[in-house]
């Protein structure tokens, strides 16, 4: 896909970020320039600790870059930023709030209308299967259900960017697949632009349309993939469907040599 | 996938073996407990009695009831026992609710502005380990008669109540901060729906701690200054060398603490009940 076909509604020019501490300074991210189209589904994969996570605070706004310019939807980002979802790695639900509650906590904290976001949030968590839950406190979900009620919190809010850290990372192996399914169809159709941060080669091609590889500290942008599976309809195949295309072992195999994973990881 | 188990309807027999091993261990511990007691209050009889102990030193338990009955009179000299108890729990109260309230500002601002958290660190960490009775007469110089009791009972909780209401601030996971902060909170926002609601098992445990030190505060500030309450009565008790006073009044120290202590476990179960 030409991402200059659109305007950017997701752009980092020549981004560096640099950590301080008494010890010394530490480089996160140097030069890095991306930018996401409208409604692209994106996936960023990188070695552990080249500042994937880093970049997506930055999106969210609650990390200023110390150099370059970070952009949504042609303005410098100034903080959080109510077109923006960020879902992060864990579902860190309150457990001292009902699912229904935690699923307002954007709204109540963004001062938006509380009727409105419940009835929302209901609706949300119903489509989820979460509809008998709505009272129950989290403790009494299991893992999948709890990051379901957190996928609810986030759009609960109306983002239109979703911001997805690892959001999986937390689960057992089959519970994750499901919930990729499940998590790639609801955004879909809600047509959102999302950028997946992730370490998991397979989830990232399987389910987004574009994968960026980032290098090591500090993070820059390696290389740019689209994805494409040839599909009878047309449509993109679901992410269950797309680990059994014969092209997710060609894709797995480029992204692979890509990452340079070696043994001291 | 709900997290509700598969119960067996029908129980097996080695279910209901189990059961009754289980509640037998149960009435065990209670039985022993009971029989502990007893011990005790049997010897604290006895030893008196036959002379084993100076009775003079410990009176009896049997002679607390008709001691209490006596006291329970208020005579022109002396108010009623109930008063003395009356005036011991209000300044216990009156102390460990300050402490809380003062605690969690205390805290709070703390939290707030980190700077003076770590300037005023060592000094709060002194004032902790501070032996505060020391203060007692100070106090009681400073303040007069009746403040210096809730001066003493607020002085001796104040301070692990702010550190250990900090530390619980401290705690609550940053990830859920970070999230509040991913929808805009402000810091007030991340204060009050985040940190304090993340933060009541810490007052629980505050106030467990703080009860029972503020009836010690309370206690050791009638020692000096009261002619009110229980550490009085126990102080003019002593100097008369009537062990009967001093012994009634330490007994119904004993139930209050136990009273107490019951009241705040009810409370924790019904705050805790919904976690």
């Amino acid at each position: 896909m030409d991402v200059n076909a659109a305007l950017p509604q997701v752009e980092l020019r020549d981004v560096g970020l640099r950590y301080f501490s008494r010890e010394g300074e530490t480089e996160a991210l140097r030069k890095l320039s991306i930018s996401v189209a409208p409604g692209e589904f994106v996936g960023i994969i990188g070695p552990s600790g080249c500042g994937k996570s880093t970049l997506l605070s930055l999106i969210s706004g609650i990390l200023a870059p110390t150099e370059g310019a970070v952009l949504v939807d042609g303005r410098p980002v100034a903080g959080p930023n109510r077109k923006v979802g960020y879902m992060l790695q864990q579902d860190y639900l309150f457990e001292w709030r009902t699912i229904l509650e935690n699923a307002v906590l954007g709204a109540e904290i963004q001062g938006l209308s509380m009727a409105k976001a419940r009835d929302r949030a209901t609706q949300l968590l119903i489509r989820y299967g979460l509809g008998q839950f709505l009272h129950h406190l989290p403790r009494q979900l299991s893992g999948g259900m709890r990051q379901r009620a957190a996928l609810a919190r986030t759009l609960c809010t109306e983002p239109e960017i979703v911001l997805l850290d690892e959001p999986f990372s937390a689960l057992d192996s089959q519970t994750r697949l499901a919930l990729a399914d499940e998590i790639t169809g609801i955004l879909r159709r809600e047509a959102k632009t999302v950028i997946l941060v992730t370490h998991d080669i397979g989830e990232a091609i399987s389910m987004t349309e574009r994968v960026i590889v980032m290098s090591r500290r500090p993070g820059q942008v390696k290389s740019n993939h689209s994805i494409h599976f040839a599909t009878q309809s047309g449509a993109r195949p679901t992410p269950f469907a797309a680990r059994n295309a014969p092209e997710f072992n060609k894709y797995f195999s480029t992204l692979w040599q890509e990452l340079e994973v070696n043994v001291q990881d | 996938m709900s997290k509700t188990e598969a119960m067996v309807i029908v129980p097996s027999s080695h279910y209901r073996v189990w059961l009754q091993r289980e509640r037998r261990g149960r009435v065990a511990v209670r039985a022993t407990q009971l029989a502990t007691l007893l011990a005790f209050l049997l010897l604290w009889e006895i030893l008196p009695r036959e002379q084993i102990i100076n009775p003079l030193f410990t009176s009896y338990p049997s002679a607390i009831w008709p001691t209490f009955l006596e006291m329970l009179k208020a005579t022109p000299q002396q108010p009623s026992i109930l008063t003395h108890t009356w005036s011991t729990v209000v300044a216990t109260v009156i102390g460990f609710t300050a402490a809380m309230v003062i605690g969690t500002v205390v805290a709070a601002a703390l939290w707030w502005w980190n700077s003076l958290y770590r300037v005023l660190d060592p000094y709060l960490v002194v004032a902790n380990a501070m032996p505060k009775t020391a203060f007692v007469p100070i106090f009681y110089v400073w303040l007069g008669a009746s403040l210096s009791i809730y001066g003493m009972s607020l002085a001796i909780s104040l301070f692990v109540t702010v550190l250990m209401i900090y530390s619980g601030f401290q705690g609550v996971d940053l990830n859920k901060i970070k999230l509040a902060q991913t929808f805009g909170a402000s810091k007030s926002q991340i204060l009050t729906k985040v940190v304090l609601p993340g933060s009541v098992p810490t007052f629980i445990a505050a106030l467990k701690v703080n009860a029972g030190l503020s009836l010690v505060g309370v206690i050791v500030g009638e020692f000096q200054s009261a002619s009110l309450g229980l550490g009085y009565l126990i102080q003019y008790g002593s100097q008369i060398f009537k062990m009967n006073i001093v012994m009634t009044a330490v007994t119904i120290l004993v139930i209050v603490s136990s009273l107490m202590y019951l009241a705040i476990s009810w409370l924790e179960s019904a705050v805790m009940g919904r976690r």
